[in-house]
């Protein structure tokens, strides 16, 4: 579904990425955690361009991203983002907020688009805020319904950049309960996150970066029960 | 001291005719501003550089210079080199207009610049184009945050339009100093044309507060 070869990326004079391999099939859940800087929200943003990169290679659904001939609002249509901060378009509704790319991107017309918006949001447990304002939703909330929006395109992968590091502590679990169901229905999702009880519990693989570099990767209970690197044993520590 | 009515009563149809001329001045210069300012505001923004300095400079010339130096630069310098006996009136707009596009330009894009970054993104990781996430989701948050400075702006300008009187453009302030010049009072004329600036200014600032209340609440 994913592959990633030899990433470089870096931001001026400091390079963040130091050339990351990674391959990520479909229906796999892959978590990536690391301390703050170590480059992984970086990585997540490359896979759907929102950074460029320097160096290397990203393939997603056949579609080379550095390649001149492929359309990168194409591959992002396939390709769904939930961010840490939530970024609801403000002015509209919720409903607008969802039907808006698939009426606009994906010309549906807009009945098919609400029906399916409405669906999405009963999904996520929202369907009675259908017609609010993003403001009036809370932490928790508004993160659902960007779940929703991200889900409403139909894509085939989803990225999640920290999407509960915004959130209030009790609001944690409600994000991340629909981000379980969405595995258990085998969603391809990338997860950047602190969360370790999510990763270990519903991660298929957990990539452990640090410094730009992917440091260890494995099935949860080889990183976090037998960790084989000093680096991934101090952070561990340090969060568990 | 004695205040002579007279004066105003004699003027009154002068200043009611000056009155229209700088309400129509000021009108098509904002909106001419407008225009030649979103072109400016977008060039500003460019990615590259050579396409960016020529309206960086136009914003800093316009807003470096006196009005009153942009003014006679246009009427006496400019104009002459396409029409042989320049109108002041034509003089005054296009110098007005030319001066508010550089101030609107700015307001355009700290406008545009105001919107949160995650925005964009949001918008492009859905696969919308740069284009449609400008139309649909940056423009019209935008533009609620630059009704106030763009009031503002032109407000200043009605104001700034009385300027017109040294190139003797016909508008209120010309037919003040007119008054002036034939009576040698001062008090009656220039109060008299201050009362009209006033009402003009704080009426647009009603609209402003109005619509302000009208767009905040969504």
């Amino acid at each position: 579904m994913i592959k990633v070869t030899n990433l470089k990326k870096s931001f001026g004079d400091l390079q963040v990425l130091k050339g990351i391999d990674a391959h990520i099939k479909e229906r796999e859940v892959v978590v990536v955690i690391g301390p703050s800087g170590s480059g992984k929200s970086t990585f997540l943003r490359c896979l759907n361009l929102l950074e460029d990169f320097d160096e290397g290679e990203i393939i997603i659904d056949g579609f080379n991203l550095k390649d001149k001939n492929t359309d990168i609002n194409k591959v992002r249509e396939e390709v769904g983002m939930v961010f840490q901060r939530f970024n609801l378009f403000p002015h509209m509704t919720v409903l607008d907020n969802i039907t808006l790319a698939p009426v606009k991107v994906r010309k549906w017309p807009l009945e098919k688009a609400k029906e399916t918006a409405m669906e999405l949001l009963k999904k996520v447990g929202l369907q009675d805020k259908a017609n609010v304002y993003p403001d009036s939703l809370s932490g928790g909330q508004a993160q659902r319904v960007a779940i929703a929006r991200a889900l409403a395109m139909g894509p085939k992968v989803m990225l999640f950049d920290e999407p509960t590091s915004a959130l209030d502590p009790e609001m944690v679990g409600e994000v991340l309960a629909v981000m379980k169901q969405l595995a258990n229905e085998g969603m391809t999702m990338v997860v950047v996150t602190h969360e370790m009880g999510f990763a270990r519990e519903v991660g298929d693989r957990v990539i452990f970066m640090d410094g730009g570099y992917i440091v260890e990767e494995g099935t949860p209970s080889d990183i976090f029960d037998n960790p084989k690197h000093e680096r991934t044993k101090s952070f561990l520590s340090k969060v568990l | 001291m004695d205040f002579r009515f007279d004066i105003i009563q004699e003027y009154a149809p002068f200043f009611l005719q000056g009155l229209l001329l700088t309400i129509v001045v000021s009108i098509i210069s904002i909106i001419v501003g407008s225009i030649l300012g979103l072109v400016i505001g977008l060039g500003k923004m460019s990615k590259k550089r050579l396409i960016r300095l020529p309206f960086e400079w136009y914003v800093n010339f316009f807003r470096g210079t006196p009005l009153l130096v942009q003014m006679l630069l246009v009427h006496f310098g400019l104009m002459p080199l396409f029409f042989s006996q320049p109108s002041a009136t034509v003089s005054l707009v296009v110098s007005l207009s030319l001066n508010s596009a550089a101030y609107v330009a700015e307001i355009f894009r700290a406008g545009i610049q105001s919107i949160d970054k995650g925005q964009m993104e949001a918008a492009r990781s859905l696969g919308m184009t740069h284009a449609q996430a400008m139309r649909y989701i940056i423009l019209p948050q935008a533009l609620k945050r630059m009704i106030p400075p763009f009031a503002n702006e032109f407000i200043v300008l009605i104001k700034d339009s009385s300027l017109g009187v040294v190139i003797a453009a016909p508008e209120l302030m010309y037919w003040g100093k007119a008054a002036q010049g034939q009576y040698y009072r001062v008090w009656e004329p220039y109060l008299t044309v201050s009362f009209i600036y006033l009402i003009l200014t704080l009426s647009l600032s009603k609209l402003l507060h109005y619509l302000e209340r009208k767009y905040s609440n969504q």
